[in-house]
């Protein structure tokens, strides 16, 4: 579409004196706190929330860990009772040869909350720091973490659908064990944390770059 | 956006636009219908008005909320196994988890997947249909509209649609399963959802909330 202008002409709302509301893109002067709009809190920069972002992602973590560590799953059938955690679970059925499921729950449940952990610690370092690197594949990266981290919550959904479904008297039964709470909680968390992030911060350097004073 | 604003020129605020998320600031100019606005900076899409959308997105939203009502209540999966036969509703799923603490989780689990999407519904019906039918915008509409986009990302139906199809395939070799009317509801429910979200353009609900009359 409208890609033609020279990017470095741009302007952030905060060298304007000018700051914007994030729910409905309008503008004020600089100092409104509240949008007269739409009634959202307005700041131009939350340089506080460098601290909300990691006060969420240690909670995250720490949830993370039992998460992996208590089983998810205790599957009950005729002859034995057995407890799985998430990476057992996937390799069991990898064993069964379902790889593509395996596939998707290691892809969902460990790849995707890791990569989320190390990509918001990533965000939150570089805005502090000074140098100004790729701020494209920052936002790029921001978005990912933003889009895909509410995906993790499929593992969660999925024991709950196994546990009330299979429910067959002594034949079998399923029941969720104490990582799936640890496991939600994590998910909530690690959304909290990239909510937090405040993405206009991740173009501030850039900005002060091209400011030839 | 093309119109990058100058910041030597004393543009009145109300002639700006700015990112949301990269604090890149415009000078307004609503495309035209079917065109998108997009920020030059981080390609976040500011403007997007459809024709018709606000008709589109009351249909789309009347749909959601009998199919959220129907999926949850009817059942949307069955089971047997040797003759033992069990079939599960979306509230049954939800409070598979109802022993002592992981009762919180039944709770957050209905919430994310009935009762956060119904009330998105109920928010968005709330603010456009007097917008549609050129109204004076319902009391407290801008708020309802700020929460409805708040609560976006707590809506998840679509997920535990995907998480339907994963546990399938985790049972299917224990056992015979089946599809009961609501699994076909909610995947429905999944192409609205998503459908709803393609039609709407928030800025174009801002600007009409701030100038009933205009358009
Ligand atoms: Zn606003
Ligand atoms: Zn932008």
């Amino acid at each position: 579409m409208e890609f033609s202008g020279t990017s470095q002409q741009i302007l952030s709302a905060r060298e304007m004196g000018i700051v914007a509301c994030t729910r409905c893109t309008k503008a004020w002067p600089m100092g409104t706190q509240t949008c007269a709009r739409c009634g959202h809190k307005m700041v131009s920069r939350d340089f506080g929330s460098l601290q909300r972002v990691w006060a969420f992602w240690i909670m995250g973590l720490m949830c993370y860990v039992p998460a992996n560590t208590y089983p998810m799953l205790q599957t009950r059938t005729l002859f034995q009772s057995d407890e799985s955690t998430i990476v057992g679970g996937a390799v069991e059925l990898a064993q069964h040869g379902a790889f593509g499921i395996a596939f998707i729950i290691l892809l969902a449940s460990v790849a995707i909350p890791l990569a989320k952990f190390w990509a918001i610690a990533f965000l939150a370092v570089s805005v502090k720091s000074r140098r100004a690197t790729a701020n494209h594949s920052r936002q790029i990266m921001y978005e990912v973490v933003e889009y895909i981290g509410r995906w993790s919550m499929i593992d969660i959904f999925v024991v709950a659908i196994l546990s009330s479904l299979v429910q067959l008297n002594t034949l079998a039964s399923i029941n969720p064990g104490p990582a799936s709470m640890f496991f939600a909680l994590s998910v909530i968390f690690t959304m909290l944390s990239a909510q937090a992030f405040d993405s206009r911060m991740i173009w501030d350097e850039q900005a002060k770059d091209e400011d030839p004073s | 956006m093309k119109d990058i604003a100058d910041p030597d020129l004393d543009v009145s605020l109300t002639e700006l636009i700015v990112c949301p998320h990269c604090d890149a600031v415009y000078r307004l100019k609503v495309p035209e219908m079917g065109e998108k606005a997009i920020c030059q900076r981080c390609n976040a899409v500011l403007i997007a008005p459809r024709r018709k959308a606000g008709l589109k997105i009351i249909a789309i939203s009347l749909a959601t909320f009998f199919l959220i009502l129907g999926a949850a209540f009817f059942p949307f999966l069955n089971i047997d196994a040797a003759g033992n036969k069990n079939s599960v509703s979306v509230i049954d799923a939800a409070f598979a988890f109802s022993s002592g603490p992981l009762l919180l989780l039944a709770l957050a689990t209905a919430g994310l997947i009935l009762f956060v999407p119904l009330i998105r519904v109920v928010l968005t019906l709330y603010v456009l249909v007097p917008i549609v039918l050129d109204l004076p915008p319902a009391r407290h509409a801008m708020d309802a509209f700020r929460f409805s986009e708040a609560l976006r990302p707590w809506s998840m139906a679509e997920i535990f649609a995907l998480g339907c199809a994963v546990a399938l395939v985790k049972i299917a070799d224990l056992a015979t399963v089946g599809f009961g009317p609501a699994f076909w509801m909610f995947g429905g429910l999944v192409v609205l959802v998503v459908g709803q979200d393609s039609f709407m353009c928030r800025w174009s609900v801002w600007n009409s909330l701030e100038h009933p009359n205009k358009s």
